[in-house]
Order: structure tokens, then sequence, then C-alpha cells
């Protein structure tokens, strides 16, 4: 066949070569990655997610440095056995404000997608301190030291900011009063009112139990946020993903 | 394609020659080019059979309809179907009959392993041999806080202790008698308690104690320290502590009071006939009375 003699053409000149193949490469790349910007059933909408209160987003960056992610991860995937321990598989939309993701890829540990309002707020201490007096069989490293390494959230402003340039819906106002949301979500006798305006189900207690704001109160924040912020009675599968 | 050479004949060759090396044109194996076919054919109907192609609002569905979702609520339908039958059974007789029927008790104790492992090992371990640094209670020894028989089990699993989710959950409160007593009664009754199932650390603020405990403690934890599980009063002359029996711990107890809280079915909502599993669970582990 005469078309498919051409073919040498390309097989003798490798700069051509090259240039097709990152045509075709390029063409099954646009096919599977650009309509998911687009595709309205990628990321569902659901009633209830909004981006991390400072204090959470604090938490999470605690998270992060600390590689919680490699032995944790944050993804109830829908199979009976994961749901009937973790709760309600994870929806697109649960991520949408993470930056990067924590999904993770291997449990180590188990999975904490929805590990808010699982735990008291002095189990996660006492397990930070000394995960195997919880957990004998556990192999988990001692967090202790988190206590005792206080935040002062002095640029708080500064991560909500960052996070907008990425895409997360941070307003000026959110990020004018997050130095003061930060320190508000620890004072369960202070005003609250502006924060849960703001970021609607935060919860408002000193995690620790001690004076300060302490990187294992943030932690302990954005635990027990974790997988408790879409309403799910409001949810309705689509059935064709 | 080549045609495939028969055995005397020299095979084609491409009509490339460098140096005097020339290329054969062998045919594929022929196993080898018609699994090729196969997998052309399969892919093909991969794409009309399953999800695959992005179009403007979402992909194609293919004809099989599979979805992920629908699967996994098919599955947890299925199984909540097949245990219908025994669950209802289980919610409905009486709660103290379930150890006799010999097939409700497998199915109680199998179903309610599988709940305490995801509910309430977190605190109370894996083993159930709870923790004492936290104060969670073990549940293998026949030392009751509330009171060990099946429905006193049920009735904790339920309703939790001291939590404001439940308005019939069990509720009891120490005084913190670092509030009450000075430091020295502190000393004289800490030493009392600790001679009640063993050594005081000193034995003459001990005798001085009993006055102090007869006055402030006996009334809920009886005045030879036994307890009262009606008021959720721990036993204290058993050797079994909560958060612990040295003098340090005492003494902590003591003065600031203790306030331990279970949710009520361990954070969870659980059907009548998994609560029912979970407590014959706990009650058949060694202390069930």
């Amino acid at each position: 066949m005469a078309i498919l003699d051409k073919h040498a053409i390309l097989e003798k000149n490798v700069t051509l070569l090259a240039i097709f193949a990152f045509l075709v490469v390029t063409i099954g790349g646009i096919v599977q990655i650009a309509p998911l910007f687009w595709l309205e059933n990628t990321i569902e909408d659901v009633e209830g997610m909004r981006p991390y209160s400072p204090l959470e987003l604090a938490g999470r960056d605690v998270y992060i440095r600390e590689g919680c992610y490699v032995c944790h991860s944050q993804m109830v995937r829908p199979m009976r056995d994961e749901v009937e321990r973790y709760g309600h598989y994870s929806l697109a939309a649960e991520s949408k404000y993470d930056h990067p993701f924590q999904w993770g890829s291997k449990r180590t540990g188990p999975d904490l997608a929805r590990v808010g309002g699982r735990y008291s707020d002095d189990w996660h201490v006492a397990h930070l301190r000394d995960p195997q007096s919880v957990v004998p069989e556990s192999v988990m490293p001692k967090y202790g030291f988190l206590e005792e390494r206080l935040l002062d959230g002095e640029h708080i402003g500064d991560l909500l900011r960052t996070h907008r340039m990425v895409g997360v819906p941070y307003t000026e106002e959110m990020i004018e009063n997050a130095r003061a949301d930060f320190n508000a979500q620890i004072d369960p006798d202070g005003d609250t009112d502006g924060l849960l305006a703001r970021y609607p189900k935060a919860q408002v207690r000193n995690f620790d139990g001690r004076p300060g704001i302490s990187e294992t109160d943030a932690l302990i924040a954005y635990m027990q946020m974790l997988g408790t912020l879409v309403d799910f009675s409001t949810f309705t599968p689509v059935a064709s993903r | 394609m080549a045609k495939k050479p028969t055995n005397n004949q020299e095979p084609d060759t491409t009509g490339h020659e460098w140096d005097g090396i020339q290329e054969y044109n062998n045919p594929l194996p022929r196993w080898w080019l018609w699994l090729f076919y196969a997998t052309i054919v399969w892919g093909l109907w991969y794409v009309i059979a399953y999800p695959a192609w992005p179009l403007i609002n979402e992909a194609t569905a293919g004809y099989k309809g599979w979805s992920t979702r629908a699967n996994v609520a098919a599955e947890i339908e299925a199984a909540r179907e097949a245990n219908a039958e025994i669950n209802a059974r289980l919610a409905s007789v009486e709660l103290e009959a379930i150890p006799a029927d010999e097939e409700l008790n497998t199915y109680a104790v199998s179903a309610g392993a599988a709940v305490y492992r995801t509910w309430c090992a977190q605190c109370h371990g894996s083993g159930a041999a709870g923790v004492k640094a936290g104060g969670y209670p073990n549940l293998l020894d026949n030392d009751w806080l509330w009171g060990g028989t099946l429905e006193d089990i049920h009735y904790t699993i339920a309703h939790g202790i001291r939590n404001e989710e439940d308005p019939d959950a069990r509720w009891s409160q120490m005084p913190a008698y670092g509030d009450i007593l000075d430091s020295e009664g502190i000393d004289q009754v800490v030493n009392y308690v600790m001679s009640l199932s063993g050594t005081p650390q000193d034995a003459q603020a001990a005798a001085a104690g009993e006055e102090i405990f007869l006055d402030n403690c006996a009334a809920c934890h009886g005045e030879a320290g036994g307890g009262d599980i009606y008021q959720g009063a721990p036993n204290l002359a058993d050797a079994i502590w909560l958060y612990g029996g040295d003098y340090e711990t005492i003494r902590e107890t003591v003065t600031y009071s203790r306030f331990g809280v279970m949710p009520p079915m361990g954070g969870a909502d659980l059907s009548e006939a998994e609560t029912r599993a979970v407590a014959v669970y706990v009650h058949q582990l060694g202390g069930g009375e």
C-alpha cells in the first residue's frame, strides 16, 4: 500500500520521526487529560465543602511536613469492606481544595479520609505522644514534640494567599482575618462568629488542652475536620460514574 | 506482508544491504499475529462495553452499564439482605436469651467482633484489654463500672457514658477533692484507698484517712470501697485500676477527679441488631455476668 510505504520516510529521518511521535503522544494526552477540565461530572457539586480554616490549613502543613501521607491514605475506595470500615467512599469534591492532594498510596496505618470525630481530642493527644499506649500493635513513631512547638500564625495570611494562587477560593476577607481566625479556633470562650461564618462546621476547642497554639492543636483540628464537611443527606451519587 | 516460505526456499529479503549484510523479511509467527489481531478486536469491544470516551458533559457509559458506585451499593445491599432475617431475629428476641440460642449466638459474636473492631477497638484496644494510661476500661475482666450483665452492657453501648449526644447516657461525676480537702487530707485518703487493696505508702496516714473516706467517699464507693455499679462508682478494693493504682495516679484522681466519656455506640450509628451483637461479643469476652 502506498501510504504504508511512505512510513519509510519517517523511519529514515530522525527529526521527522521525533516530530510525528510527539504529535501522536500529544493527541493521546489531550484526549485523556483535557476532558477532565470541562466534564461536568469530574467533580460533582456537593454541599458543605469549604476551604480549610487557617488553623486546619496549618495542621495540614504539619501533616505534610511529617510525611503522614507516606503511611496514611486519604481515599476511601468504593468497595464494601472500605465503606463499612471507614464510611462513605471519598468524592472528588472532598479533595478539591487540596494542593497537593493527600490521597497517598499506601496504608501502613488506617485511612484518614473520614477520621474526623472518630476519636476524642484526648485520644489524639495520647496517641500522638505515644501511639503504642493506645494501639499496642501500632508501628507509628511518637509525635509528642509537636506539643512543644508553638505556632504564632504570623504568616498564616500568606499561606492562605498562596493557596489562592493555585485556585482555592479564599476571599480577601478570609485572608485579612486569617490570623484572627487562626487564634479564634483554639479559644472556645472567645468570639467565634466571624470564624464560623467564614468556615462553617469549624470546630472550636483547645484541642491539646494546653496553653498556646501548638502544632498538635493544628494537627488535631485538621484531623477532626477530615471527612466531616460534606452533608451526605443531600448527596445522590450519579450512577454513571 | 511476506509469504511464509516453504522449507527449501530462501526467504525474501527487505532489499536493504549494509556492508554486505542483508535483512530477511520473514513473516511474523502466526500465533503472535492472531493474538495481535485479537487484542485489537478486544480493545474495540472494551471501548463499547465499558465507560470510555469523554464527551462534552460525561463519558460514554458503555452498553454493560458498569459503575463502581452502583456495584458497591449493590454489594452492601446484598449483604444486608442476606443477613436481614437473622438480624431481625437478633433485634427482636429477649436479650438474655441470645447466648442460649446457638445459631443466634454464633452470628452475634462474629458480627459483634466486626463492629467492635471498627468502632470500639480505638479506645478499648483490639484485644479489649483497655488502656490504663487513657482510662479506657478493660473489657476482659469481671470488674464492671456500670454492670456486666448483657442488659447492662447493651445499655452502656447504646447510650454511652457522660456524653451530650444522648440524654439517657450513663452519668456520674466525682467531685474534685482538690477543692474540698487540704493537701494532708488528700494524702491520708489516698493512702487509705491504697490500703483497701494492698499496701499504703504511709500506714499512719492510711489509718487517719479512714474517717475522711467514710465521710466523703463511702456514699458512692461503699463503706468497704466495693463500688456501686448503679452509680458507676468503681470498686476500689479489687486492685483493678482504671487509671492506675500508684500513689501519684490516685492522688491525681482524688485531686482533679476523672471524667472519662464514651460516645453512644462508639460514635457510630448502629442498628439495634448491631448494638446487640457487639454487646453479646463483649459479654462473652470473659467478664460477662
